[in-house]
């Protein structure tokens, strides 16, 4: 139980007229709103006119749909070692392997299986290849009328590649060949953390590159 | 006052009233493209959204991407005065029976979008309390892969309803030879020790 003495009367602040139709109180509130439409009147449409007009993607982060990356002779890369099956949170890579009928290296993917459907863009299976063979591109214009055409097999996935072969990879220095990720020419920095942040010459080689 | 297909006019006026001359403007303009034309062009969505998806749903719906380019910016929240149903985002086990009335409200002719990994497939949440994909209970259209999407791909994917309105029409779900059948095998076998098998 509370007691008298403790309970204190406050009496509501006199407003004035001005204060009691809250104008300053509304116009504070819709700053930003009142901003953003001030900006359009002056600095015209900001709507972008999607299929004839994209936006530029960050291309140093974007992750969008996979490629599968041919070495220098046209051979898949991938080596079919699992460990972006086994990185994968989301359990959407299916590989096969098979006995590889090339010398220097012992397996290569007989299926090559990746679910878009089921895959969260995450960019843990480019992470764990050891030969860059599964990259993430910066293609986001893939929708699907059944399940089965957006499983993407080896075929449809090194297609990707063909298609996207001007585009330089987000992280990796270079289009991979299967023999040369070994030694590769980056700064020690790139190499020990490759995720760190770009350093500000890095836009400029990727613009150079992309362009070429 | 109801337009027929034919394109006759439906009442006598002169032909130099404003309402008419608009009218048969538009007549015109439907015996030229179709009914079909009209309709693709005037989806109301259903927006569904239930988790991440939805935040994309609505930046579509702004300014910057504006949905309303496609004619598709009448966001209803009742199903009854829709005809896309927008599924954004994970739905459990138990949220089912709520899409599953919603789609069943909506009046035919009607479409699904599937927008997500979570709706579509299951996404990362391969568990036992999230659908592992809307399309084993209702009849998806169009799958938008992403997670979430982005406000581009989920315009590819209105486009693509465009494409199946212009060319199956009123022609229901059914009819268009999608049903509800499950059509994909759960992809990962599991052996009797519980270890995956690709």
């Amino acid at each position: 139980m509370i007691k008298d003495a403790d309970i204190m009367m406050i009496d509501p602040p006199d407003l004035s007229a001005g204060e009691r139709m809250f104008i300053a109180p509304i116009l504070s509130g819709m700053k930003v709103t009142l901003a953003h439409m001030v900006k359009s009147f002056v600095g015209g449409r900001i709507t972008i006119q999607y299929p004839e007009e994209k936006r530029e993607v960050n291309k140093d982060t974007y992750r969008g749909v996979h490629r599968l990356n041919r070495d220098e002779d046209g051979r898949v890369a991938c080596v079919a070692c699992f460990l972006c099956a086994t990185a994968c949170p989301a359990n959407c890579i299916h590989i096969e392997g098979a006995e590889s009928p090339w010398a220097d290296r012992e397996k290569y993917p007989a299926k090559f299986d990746l679910d878009e459907l089921r895959c969260i863009y995450c960019g843990m299976c480019e992470e764990a290849c050891p030969v860059d063979a599964i990259e993430l591109t910066h293609n986001y214009d893939l929708v699907g009328k059944t399940r089965e055409e957006l499983i993407l097999g080896k075929d449809e996935l090194l297609s990707i590649f063909d298609a996207t072969k001007g585009e330089k990879p987000r992280k990796n220095p270079r289009i991979t060949g299967y023999l040369n990720t070994g030694d590769r020419t980056d700064s020690p920095a790139d190499v020990t953390n490759p995720t760190a942040p770009t350093t500000p010459t890095t836009p400029t080689t990727d613009k150079g590159d992309s362009s070429s | 006052m109801g337009l027929n297909v034919t394109g006759e006019m439906p009442f006598q006026a002169s032909k130099e009233d404003f309402v008419s001359t608009k009218l048969s403007y538009l007549v015109d303009l439907l015996r030229k493209n179709g009914v079909n034309w009209a309709r693709k062009n005037s989806l109301w969505p259903m927006p569904f959204a239930t988790a991440c998806c939805g935040i994309e749903l609505m930046a579509t719906g702004a300014s910057r991407y504006d949905i309303a380019r496609f004619g598709a910016e009448v966001m209803r929240f009742t199903p009854r005065q829709c005809d896309l149903l927008i599924c954004a985002g994970r739905v459990a086990i138990k949220t089912m029976p709520v899409l599953q009335r919603i789609y069943m409200q909506m009046s035919e002719p009607k479409w699904v979008i599937s927008m997500g990994a979570c709706a579509s497939t299951g996404g990362v949440f391969d568990t036992y309390a999230v659908v592992q994909g809307i399309d084993q209970f209702l009849p998806v259209d169009v799958y938008v892969p992403g997670c979430p999407p982005r406000p581009e791909t989920l315009l590819e994917g209105v486009m693509a309803i465009q494409k199946i309105v212009e060319q199956d029409g009123v022609r229901s779900s059914a009819d268009r030879g999608r049903g509800t059948g499950l059509t994909v095998q759960p992809t990962i076998q599991v052996d009797v020790q519980g270890r995956k098998s690709d």
